[in-house]
């Protein structure tokens, strides 16, 4: 059936909390009371964007968003839009006003997102419409595993989880493995807290990520694959079930795929909350049933992996790439990126930035296009200090760095990497030194403990780095880091460890005028850490409101109303809640 | 401080609970690395995984307690005990953290009137922390049972409670 429109609602938990359920109910009542049934097509997405402004949907071929949806625009909307085609100007989407921004980019290229918003995920006729399943028909039909191979050569693909090996080698490598059983397993992991590419890839279009991994398991000859997911997406897990229900009924799952001889499965597996488990070893370990902790490699997963058979493991997004390069062509791919890092990368753009999301770039962008032309530079006119990428084990890249491009040997250049995507932008009012101990924290609380210069070395640069933060930096602080981070990176096992005093060399590099600020002077010049600052009310501007007094969670703050307010720095936590809840800027930070 | 105990331990299996178990066992077992399949399936159905829960568990999957409790111990997204009604977790990671994350998270507390893994005295609301829910561009973040709020301001948190009775 060839429909007219389109219409794609939002059914986000945000979005259905907010009334989505009903407002579909409706819209479905009017199309059919109007006789629009067949000539309207409405699907349920994971999420358009806006889920805070829900209801959302969007009408396509025009592209009109709306928000902020009851029953009742339902009926206007129905009337006027779908059925005379005039857009209800007064219920679409506005940019914020707060927030003036520049209309969308056109630097960016989408292929692993391309069908995200477009199709209903829980719908493979959707994947399928859009020339889903097509290349794995292909692969099975008409190439060979060793075709397969070549064509991932030619395309240059490189692992997107992090440490960026060329996917057709290290399939070459469990393809001549010898092994009973081989598997195949995406890693979905995604434990880099401040990315959600792969997230919105298995919510957007998971089909896509189970064509790439029988695809992989073809070439490598694997006939069961696992998918592991953390357990903090339920919405992914719950979308990946029904996918693989559906890609079995279809027979693209399962025995004799596309009547080739070809059998292969998926079963999902769910974390439970260990980083480490997104290292390769570890996740298999934790598949296996036991406490996810890295091994020793060699031996390599592609000849000793899951229960010692040879195992392949990819990350989400390199195996969302693979049925795309085999559809349109290794050239094609090839065409985008750099002389050694080819392709897009996505990236979720977080932290101080005017827009924030997920973006997908030709990799060799510049740092600057990526902050300033697609993520509209700096959140509130502030002035940029860094950007972390590369997650918990990579680094803090300044600002004489900005036309950086980002590709896996630049970013590691500057003692950075690529990691899986993650993109958070800092402004001055970040504090780097605060930063490296947030980072410390976090590694310092997912070390597995098996190895001692990890479990016990990421401890004392954490309780140097309080110590620093706390107003109680010493002479030597930093030389002490220095040497612990050395011990660290050169006796740990997995990545983990090594990548572990990434944050803290890479600030002391670019920032260790903040770290002896912070040492020497007692002074935070971001004004963040707690030890170093204090909490004051201008008699000149504070109008006696009784905000701050009311939203002060430790009552530090006295005063009557009408009358100045006064915060005690003995009971005061220096939470900031005050600052940010008074109307005339009148709390300061010195 | 209104605090709570979390949860009474309770002895014994309760019948509704076993039964909950068994429909998972039933399905899996004898599929390769079932105890931690099993266990993510338990935690995900009933919501932790107590003593007697642990016991039976071992039993029936045929793996040392010891073995298990290794397992149990080391994801930090097991339970062993109930927790409220409702489950508040404020999004501490990367994007979260330079985005207020910190302040939100005082509030809360405050709110709510308990620490860190402390459950409310009316049992309707257990605080924790995470990292990163997989919403950043949203930062910050609270994430209440599988719900996500977005963008949240710490003075508003009360009304985006309100719903969870
Ligand atoms: C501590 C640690 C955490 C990791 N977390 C992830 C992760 O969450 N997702 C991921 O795909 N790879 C992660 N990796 C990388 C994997 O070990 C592995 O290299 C990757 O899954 C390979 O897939 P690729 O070749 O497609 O990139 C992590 C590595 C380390 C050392
Ligand atoms: S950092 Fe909070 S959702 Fe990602």
């Amino acid at each position: 059936m060839v429909y007219r429109a389109h219409v794609l609602i939002s059914g986000s938990p945000q979005c259905i909390d907010l009334g989505a359920r009903e407002v579909k109910a409706t819209l479905l009542e009017e199309l059919a009371a109007l006789g629009l049934a067949n000539e309207v097509q409405v699907m349920e997405v994971s999420t358009l964007g806006h889920d805070e402004q829900g209801p959302e949907l969007v009408i396509y071929p025009e592209g009109t968003q709306y928000v902020d949806l009851t029953a009742d625009d339902m009926r206007l909307i129905v009337a006027e839009h779908l059925l005379k085609g005039r857009p209800v100007e007064k219920l679409t989407y506005q940019e914020p006003p707060s927030e003036p921004l520049p209309p969308p980019s056109a630097k960016e290229v989408r292929v692993v997102l391309d069908n995200i918003g477009k199709i209903d995920p829980e719908n493979i006729d959707d994947y399928i419409a859009l020339d889903g399943y097509i290349a794995l028909g292909e692969v099975l039909s008409t190439m060979a595993p060793d075709d397969v191979i070549a064509e991932m050569k030619k395309s240059g693909l490189r692992g997107r989880g992090g440490a960026g090996f060329p996917t057709w080698l290290k399939w070459t490598f469990a393809r001549r493995a010898e092994s009973e059983q081989k598997f195949v397993i995406c890693n979905a992991d995604e434990g880099d807290p401040g990315a959600f590419m792969n997230r919105r890839v298995l919510e957007g279009d998971p089909h896509a990520v189970l064509e790439g991994m029988a695809i992989a398991a073809y070439a490598i000859g694997a006939q069961q694959g696992y998918i592991y997911v953390r357990a903090e997406y339920p919405i992914a897990i719950k979308i990946l079930r029904t996918a693989i229900n559906q890609a079995r009924e279809y027979g693209l799952l399962g025995k004799n795929i596309f009547e080739s001889g070809f059998d292969f499965d998926i079963e999902i597996r769910m974390g439970a909350g260990a980083f480490v488990c997104g290292e390769e070893t570890a996740l298999m370990q934790s598949i296996e049933g036991k406490r996810g902790m890295p091994l020793t490699r060699p031996p390599y997963p592609a000849n000793s992996g899951l229960w010692g058979d040879s195992t392949n493991i990819n990350n989400v997004e390199t195996l969302a790439n693979v049925p795309k390069i085999l559809r349109r062509g290794a050239e094609w791919f090839a065409s985008m990126g750099t002389e050694k890092s080819k392709g897009t990368k996505t990236f979720a753009i977080a932290g101080k930035v005017a827009r924030t999301g997920l973006i997908e770039v030709p990799l060799g962008m510049t740092i600057r296009e990526i902050v300033y032309d697609i993520g509209g530079g700096v959140l509130n006119g502030k002035k940029f200090k860094a950007v972390q990428t590369g997650g918990p084990m990579g680094g803090c890249i300044p600002e004489k760095y900005l036309d950086l491009p980002v590709d896996y040997e630049s970013l590691a250049g500057v003692g950075s990497m690529m990691g899986s995507g993650g993109f958070v932008v800092m402004d001055e009012d970040t504090c780097m030194v605060d930063i490296a101990r947030f980072f410390m924290e976090f590694t310092q609380d997912e070390s597995c403990g098996k190895c001692v210069p990890c479990r016990v070395g990421t401890r004392r640069m954490l309780e140097i780095l309080e110590r620093i933060c706390a107003g109680e930096g010493k002479p030597g602080d930093i030389e002490t880091l220095e040497g612990l981070a050395t011990y660290i990176q050169d006796g740990s096992l997995c990545g983990l460890g090594q990548g572990a005093p990434n944050p803290v060399l890479s600030t002391l590099k670019y920032f260790r005028d903040e770290y002896e600020a912070h040492i020497y002077d007692k002074k935070c010049p971001a004004k963040v850490c707690k030890g170093l600052i204090e909490f004051t009310i201008d008699p000149e501007a504070c109008i006696g409101c009784t905000r701050c007094a009311r939203n002060c969670p430790v009552n530090a703050i006295s005063g009557k109303p009408k009358e100045t307010h006064v915060i005690d720095p003995e009971v005061c936590i220096r939470c900031g809640i005050c600052a940010q809840v008074c109307p005339v800027d009148a709390v300061h930070v010195e | 401080m209104n605090v709570t105990p979390p949860g009474e331990l309770v002895t014994e299996l309760q019948p509704e609970i076993r039964e909950k178990i068994d429909a998972i066992l039933v399905e899996n077992l004898g599929k390769p690395g079932a105890t931690m399949l099993v266990l993510t399936l338990v935690q995900e159905t009933v919501g932790y995984i107590s003593p007697p829960m642990q016991s039976y568990l071992a039993e029936q999957l045929d793996v040392p307690l010891s073995h298990l409790y290794g397992v149990l111990t080391f994801y930090s997204s097991f339970r062993t005990s109930p927790i409220g009604r409702h489950k508040v977790s404020v999004c501490l990671g990367t994007a979260c953290y330079v985005r207020n994350g910190p302040t939100l998270l005082e509030k809360l507390k405050q709110v709510l009137g308990v620490e860190v893994n402390e459950t409310t005295a009316d049992n309707r609301f257990t605080l924790e922390i995470c990292r990163c829910v997989g919403a950043c561009s949203q930062a910050p973040v609270v994430m209440i049972d599988d719900d996500i709020a977005g963008r949240v301001d710490p003075s508003k948190i009360g009304r985006i409670l309100r719903k969870y009775k």
